[in-house]
């Protein structure tokens, strides 16, 4: 039997999985024509004959096309109905929702491209659209999902305007900033777009993946997406350390960062090793107060999938305790190839209290659910 | 165990498959070259329906820049996280030594020595002229 391979790989979280918040779930269109109403007469024909204009060389794929069919879905997330895995709701809930009883789903629309696309006016609009099919087709149908406000990072009239219109607005849980950007997202000329997330109570979500247009890696383009998967990770540690280093929080206190689908066994070691060099360096960062490990446990948050895997599995208790238990949010990546089952994605058992916050408490309290 | 025939020798083509429920267990029986085989459609890794993979090659490479498809069509691919296993051992391609997929055996027999019985046929009418796919479970 597959039981007795399976035991000392897989452990059972008990019941307290149930009940989850989902920290990324990707909703899909079925076809693009599905944010023409709500774009302008103007912004539609746009979309509909010259199209996107994204910070890469390549148009109408990704950088590094994944193995699984519709770049990167779960094989059996296809709906009997048509359109993409992620398009239909009624699958949505039968393979997510209410399977394991899900008590929050936090959406993470990768679709539109108003994150990187170069003719921010456009980027602005198509994020405004993807704002209302967000509501229009999963949150206002399904109230368990919640969306996240898309912005055009690079045009911040538009996007502090987009970040004002959705304050208060409770199908609104978060905003989605690309981990990617031009600059490093602590540079100055964010500033503001940050502070209005802040002020506005919705904290900033960073879920991996997208392109600048620069090389995803310091030392140029990868060869292989096995490359370049840990080179989203990279791109997460230089955010961190962004943010930690420009002093960002200092000047909005109040912002919460939520990293997602990034990992985070790198995060320790990431903070000891600024926390080290700030004790060398504080001359140059007179700004920073505290120690940067101090800002990283109070402000930073990491979603699980796609978690490490230490080989003594025990490890990662030790992992989760150097991050914070209250800290860590529980994601399956619901539908594309590489989600976790909620049931096995630990390969090590969590104390009780742990798995409760990891599983709902720590995201009903920062997204404020209830 | 008792032996349950599950198609009929020609309804599973070779490089075909097909899902059946024996004992409330959902099982996928393959057909590679005309010989047949049966693992569980449920994979070790988080429990996907394995059966429903893409069925590929295997592909090696001895080393960087060396590529050779050996073995076609052996290796099922998860739908889930694409964990590869080989369709006649129920063998992972990433860990051979500690993850199998449940494999069951797969016998092709007359229908006339079936008549003798005992054998179940739950979906299968049985003729004694015809050769069936057997799993015994
Ligand atoms: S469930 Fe099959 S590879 Fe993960």
């Amino acid at each position: 039997m597959n039981v007795a391979l399976q035991t000392p790989r897989i452990e059972r979280p008990g019941e307290a999985y149930l009940g989850f918040v989902d920290c990324d779930v990707h909703p899909f269109y079925r076809t693009p024509a599905d944010f023409d109403p709500f774009l302008s007469a103007r912004w539609r024909e746009h979309r509909q004959s010259i199209g996107g204009r994204s910070r890469q060389g390549l148009a109408r794929t990704s950088l590094y096309p994944r193995m699984s069919p519709g770049n990167g879905m779960r094989g059996d997330a296809w709906p009997k109905t048509g359109g993409p895995p992620g398009s239909d709701l009624a699958l949505m809930r039968e393979q997510l929702l209410d399977l394991s009883d899900v008590r929050a789903g936090l959406l993470a629309p990768l679709v539109g491209g108003a994150a990187a696309e170069r003719n921010v006016e456009f980027g602005a609009a198509m994020a405004v659209a993807v704002n209302e099919w967000q509501c229009a087709h999963f949150c206002d149908p399904e109230p368990r999902l919640k969306a996240s406000v898309q912005i055009t990072l690079e045009h911040e009239e538009s996007a502090l305007a987009e970040i004002e219109a959705r304050a208060g607005d409770a199908r609104f849980a978060q905003v989605n900033i690309p981990p990617r950007g031009i600059e490093p997202l602590g540079r100055h000329r964010y500033r503001k777009i940050l502070a209005a997330c802040a002020a506005n109570g919705f904290p900033i979500s960073l879920h991996l993946g997208g392109t600048s247009g620069h090389a995803s890696t310091g030392g140029g383009w990868p060869s292989f997406y096995h490359e370049e998967h840990p080179s989203y990770v990279q791109s997460m540690q230089s955010l961190v350390t962004s943010l930690v280093c420009e002093g960002v929080f200092e000047t909005v206190p109040d912002l919460k960062v939520v990293l997602v689908e990034g990992g985070f066994a790198w995060l320790p070691s990431l903070a000891w090793r600024l926390d080290k060099h700030w004790k060398r360096l504080k001359a140059e960062v007179p700004h920073l107060r505290r120690a940067p490990s101090e800002y990283i446990r109070e402000h930073v948050w990491v979603s699980t999938q796609p978690m490490e895997e230490p080989e003594r599995p025990d490890d990662m208790l030790r992992t989760i305790e150097w991050i914070g238990p209250d800290r860590i949010l529980f994601s399956t990546d619901y539908p594309h190839w590489d989600q976790d089952d909620p049931r096995y994605a630990f390969k090590v058992r969590l104390p009780e209290d742990w798995a409760r916050m990891i599983y709902r408490e720590n995201a009903m309290a920062l997204y404020r659910l209830d | 165990m008792a032996r349950h025939v599950v198609a009929a020798v020609g309804e599973i083509p070779p490089g075909g498959r097909k899902l059946v429920t024996i004992r409330g267990r959902e099982i996928g029986v393959f057909n590679l070259d005309g010989a047949y085989y049966a693992l569980i459609n449920r994979c070790p890794h988080q429990g996907a329906a394995l059966c429903t993979g893409a069925i590929v090659s295997r592909l090696e490479a001895p080393m960087p820049g060396e590529y050779r498809l050996a073995q076609p069509g052996s290796m099922l691919r998860c739908p889930w996280h694409c964990w590869e296993f080989d369709i006649r051992t129920g063998q992972s391609w990433c860990e051979p030594e500690d993850v199998k997929a449940r494999s069951y055996a797969v016998t092709v027999e007359p229908g006339e020595r079936l008549a003798r019985g005992p054998f179940v046929a739950e979906t299968v009418s049985v003729a004694v002229e015809e050769d069936y796919v057997v799993v015994t479970l």
